[in-house]
């Protein structure tokens, strides 16, 4: 058994090696492969259609037909095109010139809003930053505990006036938490919302209110690295409905391809900004998109061999 | 079922052509893989599509159409038994309990189930085997509240297998119908986590049966919902499976290949957030979603 999609590739190639040109065949051989692997990580269909024909036209070219080893020569330009999208530019967290500087969460239900609330939190806090988290999910049975658990974990204060479980107005906590940030000097405002689906045009709505009321410099679409091929109703539903400036990919201490990540990327053009691998407030990181890239396709060391050889 | 699908739409069109020819076939394939069910069941499910299709001379776009979703009513196996074993035996409590993955609705589940069965005039103690997450046991406090169903609860950070224990004995002692143990979000990955669960269904055994072991999985999963199965199902051999979110735009195709492998049916799936958005799972109706039809 062929494990990896490099020893997939290389089994294709096996017969090529210093031949020279790829066949027509080879090169479909070769695609349909990749698009195993990639369906088999949970990139969206129409992602990996572009994203093979990409790659079908650079496996025509020059440097493949050059190549002394073309499975290798191939692996490494998919590499290449997935690490490019996942990547673009770099984007660090945009901080207002008139502080505080709001930041908002906005994912489906579960993903690891709450959670990743503490994280940036914590974060922020560790780069002299004085954070405040805002409890505007009141709509989970008790949100508004859990955030401030976090909050006490994280030793960051939580802007909580309601109650949740039904009771009050999540657009007026928000509205209400900069004020209080302004007062107590929190140059940072990291505001927690409640789980919603994107087909849940209310729901949609009440995140597009919270945002107006706040006018946020950074919103955050925190969404789950074991998301299947949902990703991209989910990403555009969320993009239409509330907009947003970067992703949070959450869970990927688990063993899920994460191929919401390329998917995400390429269809809303935003860019990757955190990972968040873990239950603790530790458990969190900046993204790494040539990681990712090596995760979804489960290369592993192989790059580095190609790279060295 | 709720849950509609821009590719879905097309599917039962493509059967409808004069003639079936690849870019149908690829087309239909493409659906059942924008569901979530997987390259390789997607590819089994056209490949034996098809070859009926020619052995059966089948012309007509009504006739492919039953075939299609015979196909994958076939995949599900609706005579599966989907009961869920909540009845006593004798002066002991059906005992349940609920696991998975951080975040799939484990908690919600429990609370749903507890009014199921309270709404049908019995009685449930609920279990709060997380002492993990952050307000977890508040958070199952407020659905017995709900619900009309008492917590068993300990501090954060308590044995969660000492809690379940509490849990059964106090409803062994109360003479109730059922208990429900909501246990901790854990990946199928983490072997120390995974460890402390199957610890928790030995703790609970040496007082009572377990009755079910219900896994949730979240419709929203792709491939690696059957990663996680398989895990749960070797370390506390699950008895059923719930699918929750299903009315999002997701459509769980995942289930598909996990109780082929597995042998475990889908006996519950999750509407909402509401308590009484919990339902059995209707095999026709998940295949009519996946098809568009819903
Ligand atoms: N393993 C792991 N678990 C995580 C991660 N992030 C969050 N979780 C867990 O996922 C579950 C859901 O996280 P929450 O932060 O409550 O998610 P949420 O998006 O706020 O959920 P709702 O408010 O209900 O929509 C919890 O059990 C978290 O501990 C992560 O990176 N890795
Ligand atoms: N739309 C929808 N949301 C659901 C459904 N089931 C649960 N949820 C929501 O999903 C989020 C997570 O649900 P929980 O019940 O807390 O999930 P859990 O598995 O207990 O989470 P952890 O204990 O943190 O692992 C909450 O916001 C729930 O309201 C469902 O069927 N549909
Ligand atoms: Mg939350
Ligand atoms: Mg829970």
């Amino acid at each position: 058994m062929f494990e990896t999609l490099s020893d997939r590739l290389t089994s294709v190639f096996s017969s090529l090696r210093g031949k020279g040109r790829l066949s027509e065949e080879d090169i479909s051989a070769t695609a349909r492969e990749i698009r195993l692997a990639l369906l088999e990580a949970d990139v969206a269909l129409p992602v990996v259609r572009e994203f093979i024909a990409q790659i079908k036209e650079r496996a025509r070219g020059e440097e493949v037909s050059k190549a002394l080893n073309p499975a290798q020569q191939v692996i490494k330009i998919v590499n290449e095109e997935l690490v490019q999208i996942l990547g673009g530019e770099t984007r660090e967290v945009r901080f207002a010139k008139n502080p505080p500087t709001v930041i908002m969460l906005a994912g489906l239900q579960g993903a690891g809003k709450t959670t990743l609330a503490g994280k940036l939190a914590n974060w922020l806090a560790g780069q002299r930053n004085t954070p405040l988290l805002v409890a505007a999910d009141l709509q989970r049975p008790n949100a508004v505990t859990q955030l401030q658990v976090v909050g006490q974990r994280a030793e960051v204060p939580v802007f909580a006036p309601q109650p949740g479980n039904g009771v009050g107005d999540p657009i007026e906590v928000a509205r209400e938490s900069i004020e209080h940030a302004r007062r107590n000097n929190h140059n940072v405002v990291v505001i927690d919302t409640a789980g919603r689906l994107g087909v849940d045009t209310e729901m949609m709505q009440q995140a597009a209110d919270i945002r107006d009321a706040v006018e946020p410099d950074e919103i955050l679409f925190v969404v789950d690295a074991m998301i299947g091929q949902d990703a991209v109703n989910t990403a555009q539903a969320f993009l239409d409905g509330v907009g947003y400036d970067a992703v949070a990919l959450t869970k990927l201490d688990g063993d899920a391809r994460g191929g919401a990540a390329l998917s995400i990327r390429h269809i809303t053009g935003r860019p990757i900004m955190f990972a968040s691998t873990g239950e603790k407030l530790e458990d969190f990181d900046l993204f790494h998109p040539d990681r990712m890239a090596s995760r979804i396709l489960d290369m592993g060391d192989v790059l580095t061999l190609i790279e060295q050889a | 079922a709720r849950s509609q699908s821009v590719f879905g739409q097309g599917l039962l069109g493509l059967l409808s052509r004069d003639t079936l020819d690849d870019d149908a076939w690829d087309e239909i394939e493409d659906t059942l893989i924008t569901a979530d069910v997987g390259v390789t069941s997607a590819t089994q499910i056209v490949q034996s599509l098809r070859t009926k299709v020619k052995v059966l001379g089948t012309r007509s776009p009504e006739e492919a159409r039953t075939l299609l979703r015979e196909e994958l009513l076939a995949q599900i196996n609706p005579d599966l038994e989907r009961g869920v074993r909540t009845e006593p035996h004798g002066d002991r409590p059906a005992v349940l309990m609920i696991v998975g993955v951080n975040g799939t609705g484990k908690t919600t589940t429990s609370g749903k189930l507890a009014r199921v069965l309270v709404g049908d005039g019995r009685s449930v103690v609920l279990g709060a085997a997380d002492t993990f997450r952050a307000a977890a046991a508040d958070q199952l406090e407020t659905w017995g509240g709900r619900v009309g169903a008492p917590v068993v609860r300990k501090d954060e950070g308590a044995d969660p297998a000492s809690v379940a224990f509490d849990a059964v004995s106090r409803g062994i002692e109360d003479g109730v119908d059922a208990v429900i143990i909501d246990t901790a979000g854990r990946l199928h990955t983490k072997t120390g986590l995974m460890d402390e669960l199957g610890k928790v269904k030995r703790v609970v055994e040496k007082k009572s049966q377990v009755d079910e072991v219900l896994l949730v999985l979240d419709a929203t999963t792709g491939q690696n919902g059957l990663r996680q199965a398989r895990v749960f199902a070797e370390v506390v051999n699950i008895t059923g499976i719930v699918l929750t979110k299903l009315d999002g735009t997701a459509k769980g195709g995942i289930i598909i290949q996990v109780q082929r492998e597995l042998g475990v049916p889908v006996k519950l799936v999750g509407l909402g957030e509401g308590p009484d958005d919990l339902a059995p799972f209707d095999p026709e109706a998940f295949v009519d979603a996946i098809l568009g039809e819903g």
